[in-house]
């Protein structure tokens, strides 16, 4: 296997010493052909420089930790192939979140976020253990399996320009884990987490830019999720109107 | 101790960091265009209701070359928009048929077919056959 020097700008933050983050160059890195960008970091840490910091955990686009800018593209950075880059990369933490140390980012903003919009199945008829399981077909498993590969990596987030924008918009992950109880045949708690979906801090807040889906490691296509969610919004809107006596 | 940095994000150039984003903006600029050819429209109704004079001279107004070149460049950027609605369809409005989606060029084609009838039926009114 051949052996490539690779150079890596890292934007580096240090809170206890450092105002404001600083690009640092760790020169002609030995990498292999088959490296990801986070082997480079991996191999930064273990011979040059002890205190760079990052988060990583699977290696394998499962966990969702280790997603950073690449080149200015939101990516996870263990599905990174350095082959596909220049001699040169550059890696920043993920936009739109505030830095805790170096490449690590503060999520807390999403995780409260993700609570608001009750990302848990709220049962239609509510039973007791003994009445057994809530059952569903295939088919009804299929309609929102998709929202359900969410890795919660933040690279959604951090493509998202009106999230950048307007910090109290929810978001495109927390919105389309809503949706994907709000269209699981054993939920009954659409009209809940309308309260707070429906709003302009909602799916209202997205314009459609796409990009959210653009970046997504786990083709969730979150960008559908809301435009489905708008198009509920909207409906249940003209139905409380025009048709009070029923039932959403 | 934690001391977490936010870096700002440019007010008026943020779009300029993706091409995606520039891309969206071109999108989102030139629908102003799609809202002034609407409004125009509703100006022809206004004038319609008005009588035939009325009507006769917004049409006239209409074929002053400022209007000319504004329902032209109106009308390019109609179909980019229809065009670039439509490839997002799937996206908004899935199908499930049995336990399959539709595949997305179905419905996407599927516009397109709705596209082209509205067109010959609005042609033929207008006597254009
Ligand atoms: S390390 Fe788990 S997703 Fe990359």
């Amino acid at each position: 296997m051949s052996e490539r020097k690779i150079n890596l700008e890292v934007l580096r933050y240090d809170p206890d010493k450092d105002s404001e983050p600083r690009f640092q160059t760790y020169k002609a890195v030995p990498c292999q052909d088959d490296w990801v960008v986070l082997d480079a970091l991996n191999y930064v840490k273990d011979n040059t420089d002890t205190t760079l910091s990052y988060r990583w955990s699977c290696h394998m686009a499962v966990c969702g930790s280790c997603g950073m800018m690449i080149d200015g593209e939101p990516t996870l950075s263990c599905k990174a192939f350095l082959k596909d880059y220049g001699d040169t990369i550059r890696v920043e933490p993920l936009y739109h979140f505030p830095i805790e140390r170096d490449l690590v980012t503060v999520i807390d903003d999403f995780v409260e976020k993700l609570t608001k919009v009750k990302p848990f199945l709220i049962p239609k008829q509510p039973k007791s253990i003994e009445e057994g399981e809530y059952l569903q077909t295939p088919k009804q498993l299929k309609k929102f399996k998709q929202y359900t590969l969410c890795i919660n990596c933040m690279l959604c987030y951090s493509a998202c320009p009106q999230y950048g924008l307007i910090p109290d918009f929810l978001g495109p992950a927390a919105l389309s884990l809503a949706h994907r109880y709000n269209i699981d045949s054993r939920d009954g708690g659409c009209q809940e987490r309308m309260k707070v979906t429906a709003t302009n801090i909602g799916v209202w807040e997205c314009s459609f830019v796409g990009a959210c889906s653009e970046v997504c490691p786990g083709h969730v296509d979150p960008a559908s999720s809301l435009q489905q969610m708008k198009i509920a919004s909207t409906v249940d809107w003209y139905k409380k109107r025009l048709m009070p006596w029923s039932k959403s | 101790m934690r001391n977490p940095y936010t870096r700002e994000i440019p007010k008026y150039t943020w779009y300029l960091r993706q091409g995606r984003y520039v891309r969206y903006m071109a999108r989102e600029v030139t629908s102003l265009f799609i809202g002034l050819h609407a409004f125009l429209l509703i100006c022809g109704l206004g004038a319609l209701s008005q009588g035939e004079v009325a009507y006769n001279e917004f049409l006239a107004v209409l074929e002053s070359p400022f209007y000319v070149v504004f329902l032209i460049v109106a009308l390019l950027f109609v179909i980019y928009h229809s065009i670039a609605w439509f490839n997002v369809t799937p996206q908004a409005m899935p199908v499930q048929v049995g336990e399959d989606f539709l595949p997305g060029g179905i419905i996407i084609g599927a516009h397109y077919g709705i596209w082209a009838v509205a067109t010959i039926v609005v042609l033929f009114l207008a006597g254009v056959f």
